[in-house]
C-alpha cells in the first residue's frame, strides 16, 4: 500500500469521528456555560421554580417546561392520529402511483423552514383563533386570554410540522409488514379494515412508536414556529388559549439582548432541553434497533 | 515448459471453516489450466488466492505458500498492487464500470501511470482487437459500456484486463452468464490468448474444460482430487471420484 | 359491518386529505400574498429602514455566503465519513458508537446548535457574530444529512465494481475515488441539495451565530443576516406586511426548487450509474 493511502485512511477516520466529536463539544460547551446557574440556584429551585424573571435574577423554569410540554402534548394529540391515518391511507389504500406524489408532497411539507410555519401561524392561525375560537370560549369563561397567541396555535402548527416525521416513518414500518400476514388474515375471512386494525398496525407497532418519539423530539426542539405564535408569556397555563413561553423560544428570543448572567441562565435552560432531547433520542434509537431486530 | 505458479500445502480458512485443504499444484506458463468440480468445492476460492482477492473478505486466513515465478506472493514484502497488475482477473458476471468503453480500458493503464493520449489510444485499439470487439465498438468508444450486450461486456472486461499487460489471467466462470454464441466467441479467444498469457479458468461446464484447457484440476470438498493433462483427466482418470464427476454421476 | 367500513375509510381519507390541504393552503397562501411583491427592485436593492423599505439584496448575499461556507466544509467531511462506514470500517463497537452519535447529532434541536455555536465559535474561538461562525455551526448541523445521503448511495454500488478495479491493480483509494464515488455523484448531489435547503431554512442557529447585520458582508468575519432570520425579524417586529410576505414567498419558492431538484436527481436520474 502506498504511503499516502495511510494518511488518507487517517483523514477519513477523523472525518467519520467529526460527528461524534461535535456531539461531545456541544455537550461540553452547553454544560460548561450553564451548569453554574443550576448549581448555584439548586436543581429543584431551577426546575420547579414557578417564576422566570431573569432581569431580577429569578430563574424558575417550570413555566417554560409547562409551556413546552403543553404545546408538545397538544401537537401529539392532533398529529399522531392524523399521521398514522395518513400512513395507512398511503400504504394500504391509495394506489401506488398516487401515493408516490402524496409522499413527495409530505416531504415538501418537511422541507418548509420552521420560520415560515411560524409566519403562517402568525398571520393566519393566530387571527383565526382570535376571531373564531376565543368567542366560543368566552361564553363559558369571560376571562379567557383573547389574543389568539396560545397553546392551541402552537399545538396546531407543531402538529403540521411533525406530520412528515410520523407519516414517513410509520409508512415505512407499515410497508415492511410481510405480505403473508395480510394474506393469512384475509384468507381467514377478515376484511381489509379488520386486517389493517388487528394485524398490520400491531405488527408495525414499534416503527409507529419510534415515529411518535421522533416527532415528539422535533416538537420539543422546535423553536421559530412556536416563538412567533405562542405569545412568550412565562406563566404556567390554565387553558389552551393561554399564551405560553417554551424552553426553545425563550432561549432564542432572550439570547440576543441578554446580559452575561442572564445568558448563563439561558444556557442552563439549554441544558434541560438538551437532556430531554437526548433521552428521547436514545429511546428512539433503541426502539428503532429493536424494530430492526424483529424484522430479521 | 515453465512453471508460473507453484502452490505448496495451501490451506485456507473462513473463520473456523476450512475451505481449502493441502493444495499442491503447479500452473504452467502459456497454458490454460481449468479448475472443475461441483459448486462449493473451493475452486473459485482457490482461484482468488492467486491474486489475493480473498484479502477483501474478513476472517480469511491462509497457510502454505503460493509462489509466482519463485516468489511467495503471501510474503509481507510482496507488492500487492504489482501482483494484481501481473495477475489479472475476469469475473463471473461481466462488471464493466459505468463509464465509457474507452475509459473502462484505460482505467488500468492510467492508474499505473500511463498518461500519453496516443499510447492510451493505441492500448484501446490493441486490446479491443485482441478480444475481437474492435469492429463492433470502434464507432462508439465514448459511449457507455453498459450499453453493450452481455457477451460484449465480458469481452470488454477481458480487454480491460489485458490493458494492464498481465502475465496471468484468472477467469472465474467467465461464460456462465452468457448465451452460447457469446460463449463460443470467448472460448475461441482463449486459445489465441495463450500465445502471450497464462490462463487459469474456473468452469462449471465440463465440455468447456475439455474443449479449451491443456491441464485440468478436479476439486472436491476443498481438496484437489486429481490434477493432470486435460486429455488424461477426461479419457483416463485415475481416481474413481473424478470419473464419476466427469461422466456426470454427480455434481 | 358495511357502515363500519365506510366510516373507517372516510376517516382515513379525510385526515389524509386534510394533510394535503394544509400543505396547499400554507404554500398557496404565502405565494398568493407574497409573489406580487417580489420584483427586480426587491431582489436587487439593499434594505432600508431595517427592512421596512427597499429590497433584500444584502440578505440574499448573506444567505448565499453562510450556506456556501456550510456546504463547502460539510460536503468533504460528510463524504469521507460515509466512505469510512461503507469502505473502511469493520462492523464493531467503534462504528456503532460513531453511528450512534451521528444519529444523535441529527436529533439535536437547532436552538441548541445556536447556543453551541455562540459559546464555541462566537465567544470561545473569538470569531464573533459572523458568516464563518454561522457557516461552521450549520456545517455541523447538516453533516448527518450529507452522511446519510452519501452512505445510502455508496451502499448501492455493486461489489463487482470494487473487485473489478482492485483486480486491475488499483489501490483501495484509487478504487474509491475513480470508480465508487463517481457512481454516487447523484446521491451526493442530492445530499448537498438537501443540506443547502436545511441551511437556508435554518433560523435559530443562525440568529445566535451570524447576528443580524443588514449591510453587505465583505469578509468571512462580518456579521450578516440570512433570509430566514430576516423573515423572523420582520414578522416579530411587524415592520412591513408586504416585505414579510415577499420574503416568505421567496423562501418557499427556493425550498420548492430545492426539493424538486433533489427529488428529480434521486428518482429520475437514479441514485446511481448516471453517466
Amino acid at each position: 500500500m502506498k504511503k499516502y493511502e495511510k494518511v488518507i485512511e487517517k483523514l477519513i477516520l477523523i472525518s467519520a469521528m467529526i460527528a461524534t466529536i461535535s456531539v461531545a463539544l456541544i455537550t461540553v460547551f452547553i454544560f460548561q456555560s450553564g451548569i453554574s446557574v443550576i448549581a448555584d440556584y439548586g436543581v429543584i429551585n431551577f426546575i420547579f421554580g414557578t417564576e422566570w424573571s431573569p432581569g431580577s435574577g429569578i430563574y424558575g423554569i417550570f413555566p417554560l417546561i409547562a409551556g413546552t410540554l403543553s404545546v408538545t402534548l397538544g401537537s401529539l394529540i392532533i398529529g399522531i392520529p392524523t399521521g398514522i391515518a395518513c400512513a395507512i391511507f398511503l400504504s394500504e389504500i391509495l394506489p401506488k402511483k398516487f401515493s408516490k406524489y402524496f409522499k413527495s408532497a409530505i416531504e415538501l411539507l418537511a422541507g418548509i423552514p420552521s420560520v415560515v410555519y411560524g409566519f403562517f401561524g402568525l398571520v393566519v392561525l393566530v387571527p383565526a383563533i382570535r376571531t373564531y375560537i376565543v368567542p366560543i370560549f368566552q361564553k363559558f369563561n369571560p376571562n379567557v386570554a383573547p389574543t389568539g397567541f396560545s397553546i392551541l396555535a402552537g399545538a396546531i402548527i407543531l402538529a403540521i410540522m411533525i406530520l412528515p416525521t410520523i407519516v414517513s416513518i410509520s409508512e415505512n414500518a407499515i410497508a415492511a409488514v410481510p405480505i403473508e400476514y395480510k394474506e393469512a388474515s384475509l384468507a381467514l375471512g377478515a376484511n381489509k379494515r379488520e386486517t389493517i386494525l388487528k394485524i398490520i398496525i400491531p405488527a408495525a407497532k414499534s416503527g409507529i412508536i419510534s415515529s411518535i418519539i421522533l416527532g415528539m423530539g422535533r416538537a420539543i426542539g422546535e423553536t421559530m414556529a412556536v416563538l412567533l405564535i405562542t405569545g412568550n408569556m412565562a406563566k404556567v397555563p390554565s387553558s389552551i388559549l393561554d399564551p405560553v413561553a417554551t424552553l426553545t423560544g425563550t432561549i432564542a428570543m432572550e439570547m440576543s439582548y441578554a446580559p452575561p448572567s442572564h445568558q448563563k441562565a439561558l444556557f442552563a435552560v439549554g441544558i434541560v432541553l438538551f437532556v430531554i432531547i437526548m433521552l428521547l433520542n436514545v429511546i428512539a434509537q433503541l426502539s428503532v434497533k429493536g424494530l430492526g431486530g424483529k424484522r430479521n | 515448459m515453465e512453471t508460473k505458479f507453484k502452490i505448496k500445502n495451501l490451506n485456507l480458512y473462513y473463520g473456523n471453516f476450512q475451505a481449502l485443504m493441502n493444495i499442491d499444484m503447479e500452473i504452467y506458463e502459456n497454458k490454460i489450466t481449468a479448475l472443475i468440480g461441483p459448486s462449493g468445492c473451493g475452486k473459485s476460492t482457490f482461484l482468488r488466492t492467486l491474486n489475493r482477492m480473498n484479502d477483501l473478505i474478513p476472517n480469511v486466513s491462509i497457510e502454505g505458500t503460493i509462489k509466482l515465478d519463485n516468489k511467495d506472493i503471501y510474503n509481507k514484502d510482496y507488492d500487492l498492487i504489482e501482483l494484481r497488475k501481473r495477475v489479472g482477473m475476469v469475473f463471473q458476471k461481466p462488471n464493466p464500470f459505468p463509464k465509457t468503453i474507452y475509459d473502462n480500458i484505460v482505467y488500468g493503464p492510467k492508474i499505473h501511470g500511463v498518461k500519453d493520449k496516443e499510447k492510451l489510444d493505441y492500448i484501446v485499439e490493441r486490446t479491443l482487437k485482441e478480444v475481437a470487439l474492435w469492429d463492433e465498438t470502434k464507432d462508439r468508444l465514448h459511449k457507455s459500456a453498459l450499453g453493450l450486450s452481455g457477451g460484449q461486456q465480458q469481452r470488454l472486461c477481458i480487454a480491460r484486463c489485458l490493458a494492464v499487460e498481465p502475465e496471468v489471467i484468472l477467469m472465474d466462470e467467465p461464460t456462465s452468464a452468457l448465451d452460447p454464441v457469446s460463449t463460443s466467441k470467448i472460448e475461441g479467444l482463449l486459445e489465441e490468448l495463450t500465445e502471450k498469457y497464462t490462463i487459469v479458468i474456473v468452469t462449471h461446464n465440463m465440455q468447456q474444460a475439455g474443449r479449451v484447457s491443456d491441464y485440468t484440476s478436479f476439486f472436491l470438498n476443498g481438496k484437489v482430487i486429481e490434477n493432470d493433462k486435460t486429455e488424461v483427466i477426461f479419457s483416463n482418470p485415475k481416481d474413481k471420484k473424478t470419473e464419476d464427476y466427469i461422466t456426470g454421476r454427480f455434481g | 359491518m358495511k357502515i363500519k367500513n365506510i366510516i373507517f375509510y372516510a376517516i382515513l381519507g379525510i385526515l389524509a386529505l386534510l394533510t394535503l390541504a394544509t400543505l396547499i393552503l400554507i404554500v398557496g397562501y404565502l405565494l398568493i400574498n407574497g409573489l406580487p411583491h417580489i420584483n427586480m427592485e426587491f431582489l436587487t436593492q439593499d434594505p432600508k429602514m431595517m427592512g421596512k423599505e427597499g429590497g433584500i439584496f444584502t440578505i440574499i448575499v448573506g444567505t448565499i455566503y453562510v450556506t456556501l461556507v456550510a456546504i463547502i466544509i460539510s460536503t468533504p467531511i460528510g463524504i469521507a465519513a460515509a466512505v469510512y462506514y461503507t469502505e473502511y470500517a469493520k462492523e464493531g463497537i467503534i462504528v456503532q458508537i460513531i453511528r450512534f452519535f451521528t444519529e444523535i447529532l441529527a436529533g439535536i434541536p437547532s436552538v441548541i446548535f445556536g447556543l453551541f455555536g455562540f459559546a464555541f465559535f462566537v465567544v470561545f474561538l473569538g470569531m464573533g457574530w459572523s458568516v464563518i461562525s454561522g457557516g461552521l455551526t450549520l456545517a455541523i448541523m447538516i453533516l448527518p444529512t450529507l452522511i446519510r445521503a452519501t452512505e445510502e448511495s455508496l451502499k448501492t454500488v455493486p461489489m463487482s465494481y470494487r473487485e473489478g478495479s482492485l483486480s486491475l491493480g488499483a489501490t483501495k483509494w484509487q478504487t474509491i475515488v475513480k470508480v465508487i464515488i463517481p457512481c454516487c455523484k447523484n446521491g451526493i448531489l442530492t445530499g448537498m441539495i438537501l443540506g443547502i435547503g436545511r441551511a437556508i431554512g435554518e433560523t435559530a442557529a443562525v440568529m445566535l451565530t451570524v447576528g443580524g447585520a443588514l449591510k453587505l458582508p465583505t469578509s468571512l468575519f462580518d456579521s450578516t443576516r440570512t433570509m430566514s432570520v430576516h423573515l423572523y425579524m420582520l414578522s416579530s417586529e411587524g415592520l412591513s406586511q408586504e416585505k414579510t410576505f415577499a420574503t416568505g414567498a421567496l423562501l418557499i419558492i427556493i425550498v420548492l426548487i430545492i426539493n424538486t431538484t433533489a427529488n428529480f436527481i434521486s428518482s429520475r436520474l437514479g441514485g446511481n450509474n448516471g453517466n
